[in-house]
Order: C-alpha cells, then structure tokens, then sequence
C-alpha cells in the first residue's frame, strides 16, 4: 500500500514541478518538429521507409531522446537528500526498495506521458491519407515497445546518478554521460569498420538505433526484450543498494 | 519505552556518541539536553530510525532499531531538528500524505489530520502551500506529523527553535498534554522549558551520558558542591583571602559592589555547607554582613557546572 502512496507522490512531484512542464513542451515541440520533417521527407518523392520509421530514426529523435532522461531523472533522490525530505521519508514505515520502485514508476508514467500525444500524430496522419502504412500495427507496436523498452533501461540509469549524489546537475551529467555512452557503443559498428566479429556482436547488443530501426519495421526480436529489462532490473538493483548504503556512508 | 546500551556513533573516525547507556520508562517526559555538537541529534536519529549505530544497541518498545526498523519506525513519532517539508504541496494534501505513509488510511486518515490540525493549530493554513509557511508554522506542520499516527513515543528534536514566544507557550502546553498519553524525549536549548514539562533530564557531553536525574535532584547536586552566596563589607582583597582559607571552600568569588559591600561566591567540596564558618569570620572580624544564604540553582545552572566542568 505504501508503494502507491509514494507512487502517487511522486507523480504528482513531476506535474507540480516546474521542469516537467518546460521539459513536456519542448519535447512535444521536438516530436512535432520531428513528424513534420519526416512527412516533408516522405512527400518529396517515393520512398522505400514509412512515416513510423522516417519518425524514429531521425538525428532529431535521437537528441531529444537520449536528452530527456537526465532531465527526468535527475531529482528523484538528489532532491530529497538536498532539501533534507530524506529525513522524514525514511523515518515512515515505508520499505526501501518500495521507495525506489515508486520513484522510478513515477519517472516511467511521466515518460510515458511524455509520448502519449505523439499516438495522436500517427492516427490522424493515417486518418487523413487514408495509408494503410502509416497506422499498421506491427510497426506501430514495435516502435513503441522499443520505445517502452529503451527509456525503462535509460530511465533506470538516471535512477541511478540520482541515488549517487544529492547535486541534480551532477545526477544529471552522470546519467547523460553513461546513456550517450552506451548510445555510442552502439554506433561503434557503423565508424569503425575494422571490429572483430565479437565485438561488433556485443557492441550491437547497445545499439538502440539499431533495435529501434528493426522494431519500427516490425521485426521483433525477443533478445532485446530480455536485454533491456535485465539491464533494468540490474541497474535498479543497484539503485536499491546505492540507496541503502546512504544510511551506512552517513 | 527506551533502552540504550553502550550505543556508539562515528563518524568519519570522529566519534559523536560514545558507549551511551540511558533507559526512558513508558509515559516519561524526558529533557535531552546537550551542547551543540555534543551528540543529542545523532542519538535521536538513530533512535528514530534515520542512522545506524557504529555499536551498542537501542530498543523503542521491546523493538531493535536495527533489526527491527519497521516496526520501531511505526511506533515512533520524529520531528527533526530541521523540518524538511515538500514546498510544493499544501499542509492538508501533505498531512493526509504523511499519514498514509505511516499507515493511517481511509476515514481515520480524515480523522487523525483534523486532529492534529486542531492541536497544532494548522487550521488557518491548511489550505496554503507549504512553501509559502512561515517557520513558525512549518515547525507546527513538522510537529502535527510526528504526531499522525497516535505513536507510542514522540522524539522532538527542538520542536520550539524559531517560534515566537506565543507560540512556544501553545506548543510546551501541547506537548505537556501529550505528556499524558505519549513518551517523550525532547530536546531544547531553552532550559526553562525543560524544568517546566519534563519529568526527567539527561544530560549529553561530548558524546557521553553526564547526568541523568529530575531537574530538581541535579540542582539539588549542584547546590550540594558549592553555591553559597553572601553579602559582606570588607576590603576585596582581605575578604577572598579569609574565605578561601576557610575549612572546605574550593573558591571565592568576591565581586564590589561600589559602596564597599562585597558580593561573595563560594565553590565548596560536596557535602560541606561553609554557612556558618562565613557567619562566625564576619563576626570575628567586625565586618558587617548583610545576606548570607545557597545560591539559587536552576537548570541553566546545573547545565553550565555539568557541560563545563565535567560529569556531576
């Protein structure tokens, strides 16, 4: 029951929070920018992609992706050891491991919001045209279980920088750091050309443009499902162990 | 309600509690007083959860605080030092929050928050955002939390720092009150306070239980080591010398008073009462003496011998 309750906390903590509104309004604005641009793509001439995949392998999408975690992420317990609110949380019957998970739900649901109204871009464009491409079910589900897939682990990383320090900048720049660098190692393939076969295999388990490119095609594949949600669970494992250990180092 | 036993904290190689050992009985009002630094709030946040121990043990209600946080936690009532709130929501919204935390849910949610919001009087701004409160009243929100889920024992670290003085006399009768059904353990730099509520004081210095008694038996203790006052004209110098030969007499103070009276101090061995030995010098050396009597000792008295000078 205390999950819910600090769940519920939490979620109201993001709509309360002047960040989450300036953050909503940029990103609706970078999404808008996005679709626009890749129905200007589309419309220039034939083209062999659809509108989900023009929409979700863009330099635009990938910026305001890989951007927005820190942002979402850098309070959740960095705030709470600053202003001291630590104090009285933790001195409430409350678990900590539900602290954690209600902290890191709260994120999730407000990422999730965060995407709801670009669903909307994808029905009234297949609406309008009339395209069975544009609102077919197994790209649009791929690209947002991907989506889903990709924040939960990138979510949990920014869990994590948060637990780590009670600056939010410095949360902010660790959490940014270690997603653009798994980002990266992901891309390693396409610059480096001469990577032994292994390495190209592991680099390729990061490639969440890569995995996002399938899936917003609507190839499914069942290793990125088990990768990311044990990458999840793992680093929110650590989060949780971070977290107590703060009653240790104090 | 409470048993501490040779309870130690470190931090960073620096030791703020060491080898405490105090018991609180059910429905005692205990004054925890201390210096600044000398260990009050790091006990009281290993008692309410907050801290480990480096060693020793602490029991809330038969409960390890260690082993057993969850169920210590619920049984106890804390109000830090320094009250950390969230700005952003407002009293009632947080009341009704921090109670289903501590696991009072559905209609005696609503009741507990209105009746801590009568007792600590919130009802005017029950309405407003916490951020907008002032530190009076955010002191008072602190206070109405520790007391939401009806615990067993409240511990109030300086629960009257940065009220006015009408509003420290509302909280002291609060907390007189719930002396009646709660175990207290208070801490306050305002010694009068604790004369007036708590039934028992302990007294922490540089990490160590230095005393532990009613504020009437420690003043009783300190008058008993000296603390006699007298009013006698004679030449200063003449004076000091006479009273500090007499038989026990540690010190003397001599202060002039300006018309040739003396306002005289004496610090004598425990158990020695030099009254009448300063009676009979000031007979045999025709000064006259015009009041002669024990110092009057009150708490701020006995805190300043214990944390000065070392254990009573």
């Amino acid at each position: 029951m205390n999950f819910f309750t600090l769940l519920r906390r939490e979620i109201r903590a993001f709509f309360l929070s002047p960040i989450a509104w300036v953050v909503l309004f940029f990103f609706l604005l970078m999404t808008g920018f996005n679709f626009y641009a890749g129905i200007a793509a589309l419309n220039r001439g034939p083209s062999e992609v659809t509108v989900i995949e023009a929409f979700f392998n863009t330099i635009f999408f990938w910026f305001g992706f890989v951007l927005v975690f820190p942002l979402i992420t850098m309070r959740l317990f960095s705030e709470e050891y600053k202003m001291g609110t630590i104090e009285p949380l933790m001195t409430a019957p409350v678990r900590d491991s539900h602290v954690v998970l209600a902290k890191y739900c709260g994120a999730l649901f407000f990422y999730i919001i965060l995407w709801l109204p670009s669903l909307l871009y994808f029905i009234i464009f297949s609406r309008i045209t009339r395209l069975a491409t544009a609102g077919a079910s197994g790209p649009f589900l791929g690209a947002y279980s991907m989506l889903l897939l990709i924040g939960m682990f990138y979510l949990s990383i920014g869990c994590l920088a948060s637990a780590l320090t009670r600056n939010q900048i410095i949360a902010a720049i660790m959490s940014f750091s270690i997603i653009t660098l798994l980002f990266f190692m992901g891309l390693l393939t396409f610059f480096v050309l001469n990577v032994t076969p292994a390495l190209r295999e592991v680099t390729g388990y990061f490639s969440a443009i890569e995995h996002m490119s399938e899936a917003s095609r609507g190839i499914l594949d069942s290793r990125p499902f088990v990768f990311y949600l044990s990458l999840t669970a793992f680093f929110l494992f650590l989060t949780f162990h971070v977290f107590q250990s703060r009653r240790w180092r104090n | 309600m409470i048993k501490v036993s040779g309870l130690t904290k470190t931090y960073a190689g620096i030791t703020a509690i060491r080898n405490l050992d105090f018991t609180v009985a059910k429905g005692e009002i205990v004054g925890f007083l201390g210096p600044n630094g000398a260990g009050k709030s790091t006990t009281m946040r290993i008692l309410s959860c907050f801290l480990p121990a480096t060693g020793g043990t602490a029991s809330v209600a038969g409960f390890d605080v260690a082993t057993q946080s969850r169920e210590v936690r619920s049984r106890v009532g804390y109000m830090p030092e320094n009250v950390a709130l969230y700005p952003e929501m407002r009293v009632q919204e947080y009341l009704e929050y921090r109670a289903a935390l501590k696991g009072v849910r559905g209609r005696r949610n609503r009741q507990r928050v209105n009746a801590v919001k009568e007792l600590c009087s919130l009802r005017d701004v029950e309405t407003k955002l916490i951020g907008a409160l002032s530190k009076g009243y955010r002191q008072r929100v602190g206070l109405a939390d520790a007391l939401l889920h009806d615990p067993d024992l409240l511990i109030l670290d300086e629960p009257t720092i940065g009220l006015d003085p009408n509003q420290i006399r509302q909280v002291r009768q609060l907390i007189r009150d719930l002396g009646k059904r709660h175990t207290i353990l208070l801490s306050t730099h305002i010694l009068s306070e604790v004369e007036m509520i708590c039934s028992r004081v302990l007294i922490i210095n540089r990490g160590q239980i230095a005393a532990s008694d009613t504020a009437e038996n420690l003043a009783g203790r300190v008058r008993t080591a000296g603390g006699v006052t007298a009013e006698i004209r004679a030449g200063t110098e003449d004076l000091k010398k006479a009273l500090v030969a007499l038989p026990g007499v540690r010190k003397a103070d001599v202060a002039p008073q300006g018309d040739g009276w003396q306002e005289c101090t004496l610090r004598t061995d425990a158990d020695h009462d030099p009254r009448e030995e300063v009676a009979r010098l000031a007979a045999k050396h025709g000064w006259p003496l015009r009041a002669l009597g024990r110092e009057q000792v009150n708490l701020e008295r006995v805190f300043t011998e214990i944390t000065q000078a070392g254990e009573l």
